[in-house]
């Protein structure tokens, strides 16, 4: 598929801000399955961009903004040929062994319960391929998808036991399960083209990977229980979140601050007409 | 020097010059109370706390309005963010965190006078509260002292440059005071009530012989108002508080090679004091002139905060 | 070894108030001084701590809460060949563990190797993911090392821990040196003492080293968490004796991914960062989100080049507890040769035969969790309860790998004025390494904490621990002997 994306991310203070430091994880990389035809982050204001090569091979761009601002909108466009590989992630950058991905963090640690869920898991599954669409498919039926919150702090553990969350939530719960029984695993943060006609999404979508013996890395998509295909743009990945989130920012000045994320995944017209 | 070490400087300044005010202004109302026949004593009290900025806050506390209640909110209240209390441990804050930048008299002087009202809990009665304030005007007496000892580098003039503009805040909103000082029901402008409480703003700026030498007339309203605003003879007239500004302003303009948006209104302030005419000020009303001044006050103090990144 | 009399380093096993032969003349001194004297000179040096404000801040309390750590008036002597043996060892230790954090945030040869297990390191909070493949200017990770060591004998010299983060304790070798020039004049006309006082210029020499740019004058400064932490006298200490700005969070800024100042005469570009603060709180927007204490865009502009971090940040894999019982492989693997400091002999459970070892032995040993702290999750075996020992067997034996266990030490002890007199009291010894861009700098000295306990092996100064001087002698009379 030739997918779009346009995503857009806006910020308002409440009161002039004197300098914004935001690190942005927008970028995604081509690999099989992936080709990135042309991808631009435009901002809105007078802002200075360095990009950069994160550890875990993410590209980065750093943003510095000058104030006084109220306002910021940083803005993706980009288009993205897409194969459905089911899943399977093969030619991307690897920077690190799969076994780092067994290191956990504060929001994918598992506590009794989920270790618990997972051993049961284990027990059933033949394999460990077996056992991840497993683990995707329990985790889909256990957990309820609240789309209304957004609360990207939530740990793996709070998410299980309270048996709701949003994609961010869900890819915790499934990392932390999946190291849980011995199988490496990381967050995936990325877009989703909604085939149901909702184009207008109120944030980038997020998924985890685990690392199968003879595969390699495999995608896997709780909140939507299948494995990501020709719909998914992959963008960065991480331990969990904090590593790969599409934005971290910092800024220097009171008030308040009001985010608003705006994210169309579409067809790209020259698909349609093409 | 880092920013925020001058930044320091000039709140340690603002605040132990905001904590002495606060000393005279009580050593003053305490006066007038016992001067005053009753009701007039109570609005003495109410008037001190509107010239401290401390009404609304003062009645956030829903403390009845009495004399020991507002003199404990004027001097120990730690939700009073400029009581004494209050000053001096913000002052002490600043001067910890700059500790290298201070001669060591200049600390113990800050030291000391935090220290002494630790662990104070109650003011005690009148007699009490007025031995507080001498000792808290002693201790800044003693710091001002040890910064004209202390070595005339940016240190000195970011302290000084606080204490300069702190000064010039005080004394407009103690003028501004015989505004909100209501006279009790049948007394007359220029009465005994009217001329004690002249007198006692003069006393709160150590000013009631430095009247007597410049000006060889009794009690005058607008002389006094002359005197607080334009003489720059006086130390804490605005005046003075207005050449001092531009002066410390110079000489860290020289040290830096910058000069910027602070300068000019210095600058600004300074000749439009010297211009204005008493005559003009009561035309225009001394009330709003005293506003405007307060109002220019802070936007200097912003610019100053800006032009040295604090 | 319960029971045994500890070494003592003056008056030795046998507590032989004449003092081993190289220590005969400080043995004499502690007899000849009387105690009176010393308690008064202990005293002065004390009150001239309390005045210079050389505190360390208990934490949530104010004033009357800022403590002076106890210090002791009777130095601690190491003789010119002890030191030169010492000295080979830490170069060679800390040579090792520079080469060590640039394998494995670099190539990783170490785990291909398979000289230590790859999960121990990957696996472990303390390996920054985010900076694999970030080198450092000049390659130097851990440029300021405080290995603490331990002794148990005239010759036994061991590796406690290493700390490779922002070891503190300086101020203290430095201070109490001071305070033993001005109290004990004597003690260095008797001894050729080597003086510590290049410290701080050594300290600027390694920070200008070590700077990404060398077309300028580097401008280094030191980043403190601010005056309410409770090493804010060392930080401003340093600083001063430097003549290098004391900087907060808020004083820089990172625009462009270049560190800046902010001085009253404008930005200053700022090329070396002495940083105090840990990893966690350092950049906001890589490490804890919520952190105040630091700079946002830090992390960028080190690993854009721009700046050096000293310590680098993600050095705490380095001094990790779980590394520490691989060190002695470690040390050999880059230096290829045997470790000249030995590691206090560690059983790693996860080995068959360690465990069997600890489960035989578990009422001498010291067992502890690889992933704990500050004693949680300890058994001392020769204090411990019949059911606290048998609790550790059975959590032994459901998860080995958590746990590793190491023999009780007689740790040696140094004559110490006691409220009876003089008196054998426990010492352990942090000696400072520096790493530069020249090469490896060791001040002659180091931070000698005491026990002040009688028979106490806690030398924290949060649990009555005091601070010594510690003398290292030039080749000469008692130095260069035997």
């Amino acid at each position: 598929m030739r997918l779009y994306v346009h995503h857009l991310t806006e910020y308002r203070f409440s009161e002039p801000q004197a300098r914004l430091v935001q690190l942005l994880r927008l970028t995604p990389e081509s690999f099989i399955g992936q080709n990135v035809v042309d991808w631009r982050i435009d901002v809105d204001c007078n802002a200075r961009l360095r990009s950069g090569r994160d550890g875990y091979g993410n590209e980065t761009t750093m943003l510095y903004v000058d104030g006084p601002i109220d306002r910021i909108s940083i803005t993706v466009n980009g288009s993205v040929l897409t194969e459905n590989k089911a899943g399977m992630v093969q030619g991307a950058t690897e920077t690190l062994p799969p076994l780092l991905y067994m290191q956990s963090t504060r929001l994918t640690t598992a506590d009794e319960a989920i270790i618990d869920f997972a051993r049961g898991i284990e027990a059933e599954g033949n394999d460990a391929l077996d056992r991840m669409h497993l683990l995707m498919g329990a985790l889909h039926e256990r957990l309820t998808f609240d789309p209304g919150r957004r609360d990207a702090t939530r740990t793996a553990i709070e998410t299980f036991s309270e048996s709701h969350g949003v994609c961010q939530d869900f890819a915790h719960v499934f990392v932390a399960a999946a190291r849980a029984i011995g199988i490496p695993a990381r967050y995936v943060s990325g877009h989703f083209y909604r085939d149901d006609g909702a184009a207008l999404q109120e944030a980038a979508h997020a998924w985890a990977e685990a690392h199968i013996p003879d595969y390699g890395w495999i995608a896997f998509d709780a909140s939507h229980d299948h494995c990501p295909d020709d719909r998914y743009i992959r963008v960065a990945i991480g331990l969990d979140y904090r590593d790969a989130a599409p934005l971290s920012g910092s800024r220097i000045g009171g008030g308040v601050e009001e985010l608003d994320v705006g994210v169309r995944v579409g067809l790209s017209q020259s698909q349609t007409q093409g | 020097m880092l920013s925020r070490t001058a930044a320091s400087l000039y709140w340690l300044g603002r605040y132990v010059e905001r904590a002495e005010f606060t000393a005279r202004l009580i050593e003053a109302t305490l006066r007038l109370d016992s001067l005053s026949p009753r009701p007039a004593g109570a609005g003495a009290w109410a008037s001190a706390l509107s010239v401290a900025g401390g009404e609304e806050g003062f009645a956030a506390t829903g403390d009845a309005l009495t004399a020991p209640n507002v003199a404990r909110y004027l001097t120990l209240s730690r939700e009073n963010p400029s009581s004494i209390r209050s000053c001096l441990d913000m002052a002490r804050m600043n001067a910890k965190s700059v500790r290298t930048a201070l001669s060591r008299e200049a600390w113990e002087a800050i030291n000391r006078a935090w220290l002494g009202l630790r662990d104070r809990s109650t003011t005690g009665g009148s007699q009490s509260t007025l031995s507080l304030a001498e000792a808290i005007k002693a201790e800044a007496r003693g710091f001002e002292g040890a910064l004209h000892r202390m070595l005339r580098n940016e240190s000195n003039w970011f302290i000084r440059l606080g204490m300069a503009i702190e000064r010039g805040d005080n004394t407009a909103r103690l003028t501004d005071v015989k505004y909100h000082l209501l006279l009790p029901e049948g007394e007359k402008i220029g009465g005994p009530i009217d001329r004690d409480q002249w007198t006692t703003i003069l006393h709160t700026v150590s000013a009631v012989t430095a009247y007597r030498w410049l000006y060889r007339e009794g009690l005058k309203p607008w002389l006094v108002a002359e005197l607080l605003i334009k003489r720059s003879e006086l130390p804490r007239s605005m005046a003075a508080s207005a050449d001092e500004t531009v002066n410390l302003l110079n000489l860290l303009g020289k040290r830096t090679g910058l000069q910027g948006e602070a300068d000019r209104l210095a600058r600004r302030r300074q000749s439009a004091i010297s211009a204005v005419t008493t005559d003009r000020i009561f035309a225009q009303g001394l009330h709003e002139y005293l506003t405007e001044f307060v109002s220019e006050n802070v936007r200097l103090d912003q610019a100053i905060a800006k032009q040295f990144r604090f | 070894m319960a029971g045994r009399r500890a070494f003592d380093e003056v008056w030795g096993s046998d507590n032989d108030r004449a003092g081993r032969p190289e220590f005969a003349e400080l043995a004499q001194w502690i007899t000849e001084t009387p105690a009176t004297e010393l308690d008064r000179r202990q005293k002065a040096a004390e009150a001239a701590f309390r005045q210079l404000g050389i505190t360390f801040a208990v934490y949530g309390e104010e004033e009357a809460a800022e403590r002076i750590i106890p210090f002791d008036i009777v130095p601690r002597i190491f003789t010119g060949r002890e030191w030169a043996k010492l000295s080979e060892g830490l170069v060679q230790r800390v040579e090792a563990i520079n080469a060590f954090l640039a394998d494995v945030y670099g190539e990783r040869r170490i785990l291909a190797d398979g000289v230590l297990p790859a999960e121990l390191i990957l696996g472990n909070p303390q390996f920054r993911a985010m900076l694999s493949g970030t080198r450092p200017p000049h390659g130097i990770y851990a440029h300021i090392c405080g290995i603490d060591l331990v002794r148990t004998g005239p010759d036994e010299f061991w590796v406690l821990e290493d700390n490779a983060r922002t070891p503190s304790g300086v101020s203290y070798m430095l201070e109490n040196r001071e305070a033993m020039l001005r109290l004990c004049p004597e003690l260095f006309e008797k001894f050729p003492v080597r003086p510590v006082d290049g410290y701080p210029d050594a300290l600027h020499e390694t920070l200008r080293s070590v700077t990404p740019r060398t077309s300028s004058d580097p401008v280094c400064v030191i980043l403190t968490p601010g005056h309410y932490n409770s090493a804010f006298y060392e930080h401003s200490f340093l600083a001063d004796q430097i003549g290098i700005e004391l900087v907060e969070a808020a004083d820089l800024e990172v625009d462009d991914d270049i560190v800046w100042m902010k001085t009253i005469d404008g930005r200053v570009r700022v090329d070396v960062i002495y940083r105090r603060i840990d990893d966690d709180y350092i950049d906001p927007l890589v490490f804890k989100p919520d952190s105040l204490l630091g700079v946002p865009g830090l992390i960028a502009a080190y690993m854009a080049g721009n700046v050096t971090l000293v310590n680098a940040p993600g050095t705490g894999i380095a001094d990790d507890k779980a590394i520490y019982s691989y060190m002695p492989e470690i040390v050999k693997y880059y230096s290829g040769g045997e470790a000249k400091l030995p590691n206090v002999e560690t059983y790693r459970c996860r080995e068959p035969q360690a465990l069997k070892y600890v489960l035989d032995n578990l009422e001498q040993l010291v067992v502890k969790l690889v992933d704990g702290s500050g004693g949680y999750g300890m058994l001392v075996g020769p204090t411990a309860t019949k059911q606290q020992i048998e609790d550790f067997r059975a959590a032994l034996i459901a998860e080995p790998y958590r746990y590793i266990a190491q023999p009780t030490l007689a740790l040696s002890t140094v004559p110490t004025l006691t409220e009876a007199g003089v008196a054998p009291r426990h010492v352990d010894f942090r000696p400072f390494v520096l790493s530069g861009a020249n090469g490896v700098t060791i001040i002659p000295g180091g931070l000698t904490r005491v026990a002040l306990k009688e028979g106490s092996l806690v030398v924290n100064s949060s649990q009555g621990g005091g601070t010594k001087d510690s003398l290292i002698l030039a080749d000469g009379p008692g130095g260069g002997r035997l």
